[in-house]
């Protein structure tokens, strides 16, 4: 175990009754860096993420966040992250700024730093202009927003994104996004985050793909996205039929009609094309390669698309640009 | 927005730290209480029917019967614990409003002890329940009380004992509690019979057995019965009309002084306190 690790994980493992949630995973986080956790609904993200934050205690193995361990220095740990959870927790009736006082105050920051922190992170979220307004008057955007400036106030080592996007229209997705990377920049912090958005894990530096409480791969997207080797190749003709028939019978390959093209999976697709132009025996209208996207990644080591969890069985990959 | 962020570092956890802890949890109770108008409202409308709509019509009912003493005079010191006693308990529950909003879970995750939690909590509801008492001290005058300044002095000691301990007993019950009408539901089962055993609205002199063994195992008789009998010595009504009205609580005939009484409160309410945080502990 690396002893500057931000998040250092050996073998942790969660059980509840007989029920294996997380079964010996293990894992270290780089200081500075934006971690994406990922893995189906009930896949033992919450836990494990529960279990570094030391609301849930481990039954096995260690798990070390900004060097300390996360049941024998329960409070080291929790001075140093910051969480913002999935549902908010915040207290309505006060003002946000109430809020973030609040907290300041709970983690005992320095009382000369308060009012000048509580400033910045409010400024950096957009919402001090709003300072004294109710949080109940807040959108969920804002809210989200808030408990995010809350979660840095007192300058953590680790901050945990539990879903921060999730149920947020697009803009504020792309405007919390856009603090996110900001925070990156201007604060010394790793970012420990889960989320359902394939297109939001694009943003982290490396991400670990988690199934059935087991560590499935870890590497960051773009080695991820190389290592399902194969790219979505899209052809028009003007006979589908045949089109298909012939990729079967000369390159062997399985072909389907999605979204009005006729569409297979290949390796290395740039250098598939000139063969196929040749060899296809067919006129061919227009032709597009497009790389392997996170969901194929997904689909490539879970065996299903990371919206719904369901089990894809035959071509994963064709299915899962089909959904698309 | 500056560039350069401000560095916080959070020190090690220390005394000054927990007790920094208390008091924002503490502040944050009067915030809310002082920013909810309706509830401002409904505590200032409890008290003046108790005292005066109850206290009127089941005065004339049983006027003459009581020689000397209006029934609301005599009910007076009953209402003022009968209110705090409520209001501490809605503080109380207000626990498991904050599980059921979320709020909670940013306490559970601090780096604190439950302890400076729970305690913060208690004393915010007792806070909040002596200034509801203060509202009561203020009508003294419409119903013969004496506006004196050691009887008001020793009422509010009196009331934010009582009340720090009801929110103590609250704060046990909500610890583990999931939502708001399960907490409602248990505290008017507990406070009810309590409140009527308590000889808030009836004296304890000449009850049938039963109902005597039950006021003097109940322990808010103990809360009641001081700031009863610091409302009639400042009264001065005869001997046997004090006698009959505020005859203290007997222990196999012998009478249990008043501080002892407080002293009782008080050491409930430290043991009401320390099983709430045993339990809160618990619950995760």
């Amino acid at each position: 175990m690396t002893l500057n690790a931000a998040v250092a994980v050996r073998d942790l493992q969660k059980t509840y009754g007989k029920v294996e949630a997380v079964k010996g995973v293990s894992f270290e986080v780089s200081p500075g860096e934006v971690f994406g956790f990922l893995g189906p609904n009930g896949a033992g993200k919450t836990t494990t993420i529960n279990m570094l934050c030391t609301l849930v205690n481990p039954t096995g193995g260690t798990a070390a966040v900004a060097g300390h361990d996360v049941v024998s220095a329960r409070d080291e740990v929790r001075r140093n992250i910051g969480l913002v959870f999935q549902d908010p927790t915040l207290d309505g009736y006060l003002s946000a700024a109430q809020n973030l006082r609040f907290h300041a105050e709970l983690y005992g920051v320095p009382k000369q730093l308060v009012d000048d922190r509580i400033q910045q992170v409010m400024e950096m979220v957009a919402l001090w202009d709003r300072k004294d307004a109710k949080v109940m008057t807040f959108s969920g955007g804002m809210k989200r927003r808030l408990e995010i400036a809350r979660g840095l106030l007192h300058s953590p080592r680790v901050l945990f994104l539990d879903e921060p996007t999730v149920g947020l229209d697009p803009q504020t997705r792309s405007a919390i996004w856009g603090y996110i990377n900001k925070l990156r920049l201007t604060e010394d912090i790793t970012i420990f985050m889960t989320t359902h958005y394939m297109d939001e894990a694009e943003y982290c530096d490396r991400i670990a793909i988690i199934d059935h409480g087991e560590l499935v791969v870890i590497d960051s997207p773009e080695a991820l996205k190389a290592s399902v080797g194969k790219d979505r190749v899209q052809i028009q003709t003007g006979d589908d039929e045949r089109a298909i028939a012939a990729l079967r019978e000369r390159f062997g390959l399985d072909a389907a009609v999605h979204e009005g093209a006729v569409t297979f999976a290949v390796a290395s697709g740039e250098e598939f094309v000139p063969r196929l132009f040749a060899e296809l025996g067919l006129p061919i209208k227009s032709v597009s390669v497009a790389r392997p996207s996170l969901d194929d990644v997904f689909m490539n080591y879970t065996g299903s698309t990371i919206r719904d969890a369901e089990t894809v069985s035959g071509n994963e990959w064709m299915r899962a640009a089909a959904r698309r | 927005m500056s560039s350069e962020a401000i560095a916080v570092v959070i020190p090690a956890r220390s005394a000054g730290h927990d007790l920094r802890a208390i008091k924002i949890v503490l502040h944050r109770e009067m915030l809310r209480f002082l920013s909810d108008r309706t509830r401002m409202l409904s505590m200032l409308l409890q008290p003046v029917l108790w005292l005066f709509v109850m206290g009127t019509g089941l005065g004339s009912l049983v006027r003459g019967s009581i020689p000397g003493v209006d029934y609301r005079t005599f009910m007076y010191p009953g209402m003022i614990s009968m209110t705090v006693i409520m209001t501490a308990m809605f503080s109380a529950g207000s626990i498991v409003w904050d599980r059921e909003f979320g709020f909670l879970r940013e306490m559970l995750v601090a780096p604190i002890s439950r302890a400076s939690i729970v305690v913060g909590k208690c004393l915010g509801g007792a806070i909040v329940a002596t200034g509801q008492g203060i509202i009561i001290l203020a009508m003294a005058g419409l119903v013969g009380v004496p506006y004196s300044p050691t009887l008001i002095i020793t009422l509010l000691a009196e009331m934010f004992l009582a009340a720090f301990t009801i929110t103590a007993f609250g704060v046990m019950l909500a610890a583990r509690m999931k939502n708001m009408q399960s907490f409602f539901g248990l505290m008017q089962m507990a406070i009810m019979p309590m409140m009527f055993m308590s000889g808030a609205m009836f004296p304890l002199a000449n009850l049938p057995s039963w109902l005597h063994v039950l006021t003097v195992v109940n322990p808010m008789t103990y809360a009641v019965d001081p700031m009863r009998n610091a409302v009639f010595s400042h009264l001065g009504v005869p001997d046997a009309v004090n006698a009959a009205l505020n005859p203290g609580v007997q222990w196999f005939g012998w009478q249990v002084p008043v501080g002892m009484e407080l002293g009782l409160v008080a050491v409930i309410g430290a043991v009401l306190l320390g099983v709430g945080i045993i339990q809160f502990r618990k619950a995760e």
